[in-house]
This record gives C-alpha cells, sequence and structure tokens, in this order.
C-alpha cells in the first residue's frame, strides 16, 4: 500500500528544499499540470521543509505570544499583511507564491486567518471535518493553507487529512463518526512544512500526546479570478496528468471510487476550460445521448 | 452484582456485502476504560465485518441501500457501508 504519509509535492522544475540557507530563488515557481493534476485527485499537496528556519524561528516566537491580528474578511493579501510582515514573507517565497499563483490566482483574497495551538496532553481530537459550510462550487475553490512551523512527531497529533475527500458533499463537523480510515494522513514532518488544501478536504486536529505545544497557522485564500489553467501548462497533455487523476484511495468504496474519478473529470475540465477531456471514458459514456442531438425523423 | 457496559464498534465496508473489506472504523467504550478518538489508529481492527463477528462482535444495525437522490446519482457525501457491532461486557 502505498504510504500517503510521505507524498512531499515540490515545486516545478526546481531543485527544491536544499537551495535554502545558501541559495534562495527569487522568482514565482508554478507548479506542473502533473501537480495540479494530484492536487485534483488528492485535495491537497505537501510541501517539506519549504521555509527557512530563522523564519520558522520567527514565526514560533509570534505564535507562543499570542498569535497574529484578526483581518476582516475579504481583505486583498496587500492590504492584510503589510510589506515586510512575517505572513507577507512567508507568502512571497517562490514555492509558496507559484503554489498559491498556481491553485488560486494572482490576488486572492484572504477569508481568514489563526494560529491553531493543540496543547501537550490537552486530551481531545477535533472530530473530522470539512471548514465553513458545505461548498459545491464547481468552477471556483478557496485554498487553505497550513504552516507548521516546527518539526511535528507522531505523538505531537500532527493534522489528520482524508486524501481524496474534498469533493464529498458533506457539511462541516457531520462526518465525525469518522474516528479512522485507510490511508488517511497523520500528519509528521520537518519544520517548515506547508499544506495547501482544497477548501472541501476532510481533516482534523489530533490529540496531542507529547509534552510540546504544537502550532499550525492556516490561512483561507479566495479567488478573484477565474481558476484556469493558472499553472504552467506545458505538460498539460502528459500521462502524468492522467496517472495522477486516476489515482483511487483505500478508504474508497469500490463503487463510490469510479463516482470520485468522475467528479475529478468535470473538475479538470473546469481547470483547463477542456469540456471533451476524459479518463477511460468515464464521463463520455453516460452523456452520450445520440437522441437529443439527431434531426426529427420525417413521419412522412 | 455484576452489571455490563455497552462498547460499540462501527465498521464502514467497502461494499454492502458484510464480508467485504473494512475502509473505516470507529470505537466507543462505554466501559470508560479506553477513550478512543479521531485519527488514533491507521490499522483497522478487522479486515473485514465478518472479521467483527468472528470475534464475539454482534451487529446490530446496518446502512439501508438507499437509491441515489434524482438529479444527484454522481454526488458523493458519507460512506455508504455502515455496520454497528456491539458487545456487552461486565464492568
Amino acid at each position: 500500500m502505498e504510504n500517503y504519509q510521505w507524498l512531499p509535492i515540490t515545486p516545478h522544475d526546481s531543485p527544491p528544499l536544499r537551495f535554502y540557507g545558501c541559495f534562495m530563488p527569487t522568482t514565482k515557481q508554478l507548479l506542473s499540470s502533473a501537480e495540479v493534476a494530484r492536487f485534483t485527485a488528492h485535495g491537497f499537496l505537501r510541501l517539506d521543509g519549504v521555509v527557512p528556519g530563522e523564519l520558522n524561528e520567527e514565526a514560533l516566537g509570534a505564535f507562543a505570544a499570542g498569535g497574529l491580528p484578526a483581518v476582516p474578511y475579504g481583505t486583498p493579501v496587500p492590504a492584510a499583511f503589510p510589506e515586510g510582515s512575517l505572513t507577507r514573507r512567508l507568502l512571497e517565497l517562490p514555492s509558496l507564491a507559484g503554489a498559491l499563483d498556481s491553485l488560486v490566482g494572482p490576488d486572492p483574497a484572504v477569508d481568514h486567518h489563526f494560529v491553531h495551538t493543540r496543547l501537550p496532553h490537552e486530551g481531545s481530537a477535533q472530530p473530522l471535518h470539512a471548514d465553513a459550510l458545505i461548498d459545491v462550487r464547481a468552477d471556483a475553490f478557496d485554498v487553505q493553507l497550513m504552516y507548521y512551523p516546527q518539526e511535528v512527531t507522531a505523538s505531537m497529533g500532527g493534522t489528520l487529512v482524508v486524501p481524496g475527500s474534498h469533493l464529498r458533499r458533506t457539511n462541516e463537523s457531520d462526518t465525525g463518526r469518522y474516528q479512522n480510515l485507510r490511508g488517511q494522513t497523520r500528519l509528521t514532518c520537518p519544520a517548515g512544512t506547508v499544506l495547501l488544501l482544497h477548501h472541501g478536504i476532510w481533516h482534523g486536529g489530533r490529540r496531542n500526546d507529547s509534552d510540546t505545544v504544537r502550532h499550525m497557522y492556516k490561512i483561507r485564500f479566495n479567488p478573484t479570478v477565474p481558476q484556469v489553467r493558472l499553472w504552467d501548462t506545458r505538460d498539460v497533455d502528459s500521462p502524468a496528468v492522467r496517472e495522477e487523476l486516476r489515482r483511487t484511495f483505500p478508504w474508497y468504496e469500490q463503487a463510490t471510487a469510479r463516482l470520485e474519478i468522475h467528479n475529478r473529470i468535470l473538475l479538470w475540465r473546469s481547470l483547463t476550460a477542456d469540456p471533451g477531456f476524459d479518463i477511460d471514458h468515464w464521463a463520455t459514456r453516460i452523456t452520450n445521448r445520440p437522441a437529443a442531438h439527431a434531426a426529427p425523423r420525417s413521419t412522412a | 452484582m455484576t452489571t455490563t457496559r455497552q462498547q460499540v464498534l462501527v465498521l464502514y465496508l467497502d461494499t454492502s456485502a458484510l464480508d467485504s473489506k473494512v475502509v473505516g472504523w470507529a470505537r466507543y467504550d462505554g466501559t470508560g476504560s479506553a477513550r478512543p478518538t479521531t485519527g488514533d489508529s491507521d490499522e483497522p481492527p478487522y479486515e473485514t465485518g465478518v472479521g467483527a463477528l468472528e470475534d464475539g462482535w454482534r451487529l446490530f444495525q446496518a446502512s439501508p441501500l438507499v437509491p441515489p437522490y434524482p438529479g444527484a446519482e454522481h454526488a458523493t457525501s458519507f460512506l455508504k457501508h455502515e455496520f454497528f457491532f456491539e458487545k456487552l461486557v461486565p464492568r
């Protein structure tokens, strides 16, 4: 079985993480089509250790001191986070800037942000949930950034994420009955790791059984442009795109897994403005209605 | 006097068949001796629903088979094949 815990996504065309500390690229690193397809299938991307150590240290200090001031809903990024601020510098890291541009587009609005803190031995986990309200937009999605400024070990209760759950139509914590699902990701990660998640992903903060306070900083972004071909599309016809989109996950029921792929096809059609895109004929087969397009027959 | 308490096991299965594989699970313990919670294990307690029966769990509820709502045949939502089991244990 594939270990979903360790599927780090690295920026397209860029030797990643080891560059920090000796060289920092300054241009945005857009995602590839295969990476956006992976986001479309998984509902999230994971960028391991992309935030440099000094920024992690600064963030930990700020989070321990009480977090960050609230931002009015819908504030543009430059107004929400002034030049030079901790969050602005985080968002300007080329790998993060490129990934966000690729998914939510340029100039997104900040929906809200918050520092989530799990205290040592606090005794409870969050119920499995999706944030906000049930959200079934077919041609737009919000992106949530989760930033972990410290190493997260198994006992620290890293975020539980259920790959491929983002297109399920459920409302907030109505999924709280599901304690564990095959293939779930119980996050452990190096310091400076960031997840970028579709708004519908099922997740929850796990119980912190360690002696260490754990912080996670979340920012939700609303798109302000159509989310169509925002990434580096040079590989859009690559077989890797279809490989990502036809991926199933161990918790999917046999029959529902087919519906998941069908629904990803529809999302990919929207993301690429390609109404004819299909995988294994799933969507084409069930919309083939010759009678609907045929000229009426004469009865004479 | 011996009293009993209920332990509940919820299994989510691959198909509507009780002998299909477990894809999700939850536990609740009325004895108070354990506090299972979200994200506390990666491996299911049994491979199939029948595996729970073989270990002494009693099935007391199964999801009905509900036709899709017209117009929403392709929508995905909750897991469909949910089975509730119990054990009554002395406390």
